[in-house]
């Protein structure tokens, strides 16, 4: 949907590059949700198909723990279903938190879970939350044309670097989300014509006001999938406070023949990449092939609002707390996209920032990338943290041009010199 | 001045730093390899290592108004530097205690010299000597006679081109505190094309041919949005027009900006083409056939290349080279683009995704010098878009049937493999079949600066230094070195800061990543797999490699089996990658920071142990499972 959104912006460029359309073109939801859903059902065979191939046993049950070694799952006709064994790995994942202090928030709230599957437009949207899928969200809703506010509460992409984070919603801003900054939702009713009335407070002036939306669609975080689990039968802890599964380094729960992966366990970052590497490890480990365990650091990420944000490693905040503000040197510039000129684009929010230890062979401690393609551009340059990259190395490889990713490899600023980051020319 | 005698205390040094750790800059090592034990240590220097540090004093000596060869601990020393402070001049101090080679540095000043001891004083490349000498030159007045600026040439420096390697040396020494000349001159094409500064890469090059790329790939976009929902009802047609004249525009702002720089850096700029006339001098020539002569301790060459023509009947009368295509005012309609560079094929490919009817006629092989599976996948996902590919063919005339914008060509062309001989008929005839230096009428041979004959190239040592001492080269005049601009940008940028900056650092021309904007993108870095078979033997390499469905592409319903992902690793060495390979969407920005992890040493485990980000490309390369040895299939089922 965030490539249909852009494709949205390229239609836009395309005039000025020479493509002659009578009108601008209009955006059917309902085609798009269709293809996308397709390909989404096609994935889902084809997991099935490889379990099948693979000899895996699946069954399409809710199964929670009976004993240590036995779970249950329930048929549907009702019959119950019971199944041991020797290793059980938890990997239930977690679901989208409803705020159910909210009065109307379940019955006419949607959540990320549900836009996705929509046949029809969700129409003037009120996306709640600040979390990287309500961004997300929020920002493909707009670039594909329909109205969308963003209510964030505090700040946004909270544990992401906040300079990144406040371009990224400067950015979204500029593209044409309407973010209300530091409200609170209070209320959701249905109107007689359909519509739901929202009423919030602004948490500063403690000033309440009234919006009405299409769809309201709550994305304030999402709760591990173990409540139903039966987990105390098992003897399997859970951290009281975010209820995820306590595990240790070899991923094996408070039960040691019990293990937990992915967004279901405590600790761990909620990312697909690494719940698969993690599955994959504890599956070798398991069988006796191998005793690697995950490495959690240097995780890469991306967030794919209008303009991607790609990280790897440390945020200038984390940095500075660990180093001290004395031992971190930040290297930065704005740059502008070779394709932003044709068409005049705006590219205010290009940046990129690399945090270095200040003493030499300054080591890069992180990476932020905030431009088109910013997934593309951020892995090969995890890698590079991988190995162990110091900032002359980076600066010692040769640009590919003319790119946005070259850009990191021609970060001559430091912010404590105080100089214009702003790149010019092609030098 | 006299050499002076020895004198002064010559003890050994502590050897704790490198002659090249002025700045900080090290020799990176990839992890989990030892660095190498610099080998200027001992005395016992190799005649290589002798001549190199040689030429590096010298460079030193020659960049800087006053260099002072001083022990911190030297009490002699301090009183010249007190001098040299008291006079208000800023001197180069190289404390030969404080770095690692210090011992050698000595040695090679004694033969410099004739003068073992320090401080060892030089004042405008000029050797004083001593202590006492310097003292008494300040008393006897040749101190200042000597501090005053060399007044026997014009400009420290002149550059020979402006272009992307040029310029960038330019503003460096200017930066730098040098009095520098750009000479740029553009000699229209056959055609009767010129521009602005700014040189290839900006005029007739990356910045035009990325734009008419970006166009292309727009009109994929265009059919791809309608699966993606977006709705549109009429025929979408491209106006040639609107493009260029959108490209030019931006490309006249890029040419302000460089002059504009350059103002900015108080580097002098004449549009004026030069030729060398004797040593240190150089002649320009304006359009209007204006002469005037300049001289200089130092010079430049940066003068790039320009596209060849067949030398057939015809080819300089009617066809086109890239140097005319990118501000060409009229749609080139039916296109025959002759030859099979990137160059070629990039033309051809953004060409034909506007819509135009391309054909490429091909003599051999295609983007020779690259990997030539991947060269036949870019190939071959450019005959899937509509390119049609006349393999083993060379244009034998063309000739004009219509005039027009565009007119109608015939072109006549033989078979490389028999007697076979082929006709067409096109609006437009591309030639790109390579590029000549411009090195053969600027009067290199009058002050003897040797080029390759044949290529026109000139070679350089490994501090971009033609045979003539004072003459230097960067970018694409360069022979056996990549022609692409950040590597020019970089050559010339380093080689300002080491003639004036007292810097060391060197080009580093290995591992440099590269990418051809065909309409399917090709990034790569390091080996192509023929290259690295001669280097390392076919026994101890490990292929990895696999196809890849981006993800953008499920939903458009495009080919589930094309893009594809290889690496090469080197057995014997920890299972490092070599060679990096990329067919795909955006492979220009994959692959930069994969460059950067292969500076740093990148292994196949660094590349298994990394999390890849989901859902992109450039993740597929954490997760290269099959190798090509084995045989396994790599296709994508479908759905």
């Amino acid at each position: 949907m965030h490539q249909a959104a852009l494709l949205g912006g390229m239609m836009r460029d395309a005039p000025r590059y020479g493509w002659e359309m009578a009108q601008p073109a209009l955006h059917s939801w309902r085609k798009m949700a269709e293809a996308v859903q397709n390909h989404v059902k096609s994935l889902n065979w084809g997991h099935r198909v490889q379990l099948q191939d693979r000899k895996v046993k699946y069954f399409n049950f809710k199964a929670s723990f009976v004993n240590k070694h036995t779970v249950c799952g329930v048929l549907k006709g009702g019959k119950e279903i019971l199944l041991s064994a020797e290793h059980i790995v938890i990997a239930t994942g977690g679901r989208p938190r409803y705020p159910t202090h909210i009065e109307g928030a379940v019955e006419y709230g949607i959540t990320s879970d549900d836009l996705f599957w929509l046949k029809e437009s969700p129409g003037k949207t009120l996306v709640v939350g600040a979390s990287y899928v309500a961004l997300e969200c929020a920002g493909f809703l707009t670039g594909l044309g329909l109205d969308a506010t963003i209510m964030i509460r505090s700040i946004p992409l909270r544990a992401f670097d906040q300079q990144m984070a406040s371009l990224v919603t400067e950015h979204m801003a500029v593209h044409g989300t309407r973010i209300l900054k530091g409200c609170m939702p209070l209320r959701v009713e249905k109107l007689p014509d359909g519509q739901l009335q929202v009423t919030w407070v602004d948490l500063a002036s403690d000033r309440r006001d009234m919006g009405t939306f299409d769809t309201v669609l709550w994305a304030t975080g999402r709760v591990p999938e173990t409540r139903s689990l039966n987990l105390e039968k098992a003897g399997v802890h859970t951290d009281p406070h975010t209820q995820k599964i306590l595990v240790d380094a070899q991923d094996a729960t408070s039960v040691p023949h019990i293990y937990a992966i992915g967004d279901v366990a405590e600790g761990r970052p909620e990312l697909t990449p690494t719940a698969v590497m993690a599955g994959r490890l504890l599956a070798k480990r398991l069988c006796g092939r191998s005793s690697d365990l995950m490495d959690y650091d240097n995780v890469p990420t991306t967030v794919f609002t209008p303009l991607e944000y790609g990280c790897v490693g440390l945020s200038e905040e984390a940095a500075v707390a660990l180093h001290g503000e004395e031992g971190v040197e930040v290297y930065h510039a704005y740059y502008k996209p070779l394709e932003f000129t044709v068409p005049e684009r705006d590219a205010s929010q290009c940046y990129i920032k690399m945090v270095c230890l200040r003493n030499p062979p300054q080591l890069v401690l992180g990476l932020h990338f905030l431009g088109p393609n910013a997934g593309e551009v951020t892995q090969g340059f995890a890698l590079a943290l991988k190995c162990g990259a110091s900032y002359e190395q980076v600066m010692r490889t040769v640009g590919i041009h003319p790119t946005c990713a070259e850009e990191v490899s021609k970060l001559r600023i430091s912010k404590r010199s105080g100089l214009d980051p702003t790149v010019t020319g092609c030098g | 001045v006299e050499v002076s005698p020895p004198h002064g205390p010559g003890r050994g040094a502590t050897p704790n730093r490198r002659l090249g750790d002025v700045r900080g800059v090290s020799v990176p090592s990839p992890p989990g390899r030892r660095a190498r034990l610099s080998a200027a240590v001992t005395s016992r220097l190799s005649s290589a290592a002798r001549e190199e540090l040689r030429r590096r004093l010298l460079g030193l000596i020659e960049g800087h108004r006053v260099v002072i060869f001083s022990k911190s601990y030297c009490p002699h020393s301090t009183r010249v530097k007190e001098l040299f402070s008291s006079l208000g001049v800023e001197c180069n101090i190289l404390e030969l205690d404080q770095v690692d080679d210090g011992v050698s540095v000595q040695e090679v000043l004694s033969e410099l010299t004739n003068q073992r001891t320090v401080p060892n004083i030089f004042v405008n490349k000029v050797h004083v000597g001593g202590c006492d000498r310097t003292f008494q030159a300040h008393q006897s007045g040749l101190l200042q006679k000597l501090l005053q600026d060399d007044p026997a040439y014009d400009y420290d420096l002149i550059v020979i081109g402006g272009g992307s390697g040029g310029l960038s040396c330019a503003q460096e020494a200017a930066v730098l505190g040098r009095k520098v000349l750009v000479l740029d001159f553009v000699v229209p094409s056959p055609q009767g094309t010129s521009w602005g500064l700014g040189g290839t890469c900006v005029n007739v090059g990356c910045i035009p041919k990325k734009l008419m790329h970006q166009a292309a790939l727009l009109g994929q976009a265009l059919t791809d949005s309608r699966k993606f929902g977006w709705e549109y009802s009429q025929q979408v047609k491209h106006n040639w027009g609107t493009m260029t004249e959108a490209i030019q525009n931006h490309i006249g702002s890029l040419n302000w900006g460089y002059r504009l720089s350059l103002r900015e850096k108080t580097v002098a700029y004449i549009n004026s083409y030069g030729e060398f006339v004797e040593h240190h001098k150089i002649k320009a020539t304006n359009g209007k056939g204006q002469e005037t002569c300049y001289t200089a301790a130092k010079f430049v060459v940066a003068t790039g290349e320009r596209p060849r023509y067949l030398g057939i009947q015809g080819d300089k009368e009617y066809c086109i080279t890239s140097d005319d295509l990118f501000s060409l005012p009229y749609c080139p309609g039916t296109t025959l683009v002759v030859g099979a560079s990137y160059v070629a094929l990039e033309c051809a490919g953004f060409l034909a995704g506007l819509g135009l009817e391309v054909t490429v006629m091909v003599r051999s092989v295609l983007l020779r010098g690259f990997d030539q599976e991947m060269a036949e996948r870019v190939g071959s996902y450019m005959e899937q878009q509509g390119v049609r590919f006349l393999r083993k063919f060379v244009p034998v005339v063309v000739q004009q049937l219509e005039k027009g914008s565009p007119g109608k060509l015939k072109v006549v062309a033989k078979s490389t493999e028999g007697p076979e001989t082929i006709e067409g008929v096109y609006n437009t005839v591309l030639l790109a079949i390579g590029r000549d230096s411009c090195t053969k009428k600027m009067g290199l041979e009058k002050i003897g600066v040797k080029i390759n004959e044949k290529s026109g190239k000139i070679p350089v040592n490994d501090v971009e230094q033609t045979n003539v001492p004072y003459v230097y080269a960067v970018g694409d005049v360069l022979e056996g070195k990549p022609e692409l601009t950040p590597i020019a940008v970089q050559a010339g940028k380093l080689l300002a800061r080491r003639l004036f900056g007292g810097r060391l650092e060197k080009c580093d021309y290995v591992n440099v990543p590269t990418v051809v904007f065909t309409p399917l993108e090709y990034g790569c870095c390091g080996y192509s797999e023929e290259r690295a078979v001669e280097v390392y033997q076919k026994e101890n390499l490990e292929v990895y490699h696999t196809l890849f469905w981006p993800l953008e592409w499920t939903v458009a319903c495009r080919d589930n089996n094309t893009c594809y992902a290889k690496i090469i690793c080197n057995k014997l060495d920890d299972d490092r990658v070599i060679g990096f390979h990329v067919l795909g969407p955006n492979a220009g920005e994959i692959i930069q920071g994969f460059a950067a992890a292969m500076k740093c040493g990148l292994t196949k485990q660094l590349l298994d142990d990394t999390i890849g980000i989901h859902p992109t490309c450039a993740e597929v390369f954490t997760t290269l499972q099959v190798t090509k040895a084995s045989g396994l299939d790599i296709t994508q089922k479908g759905c």
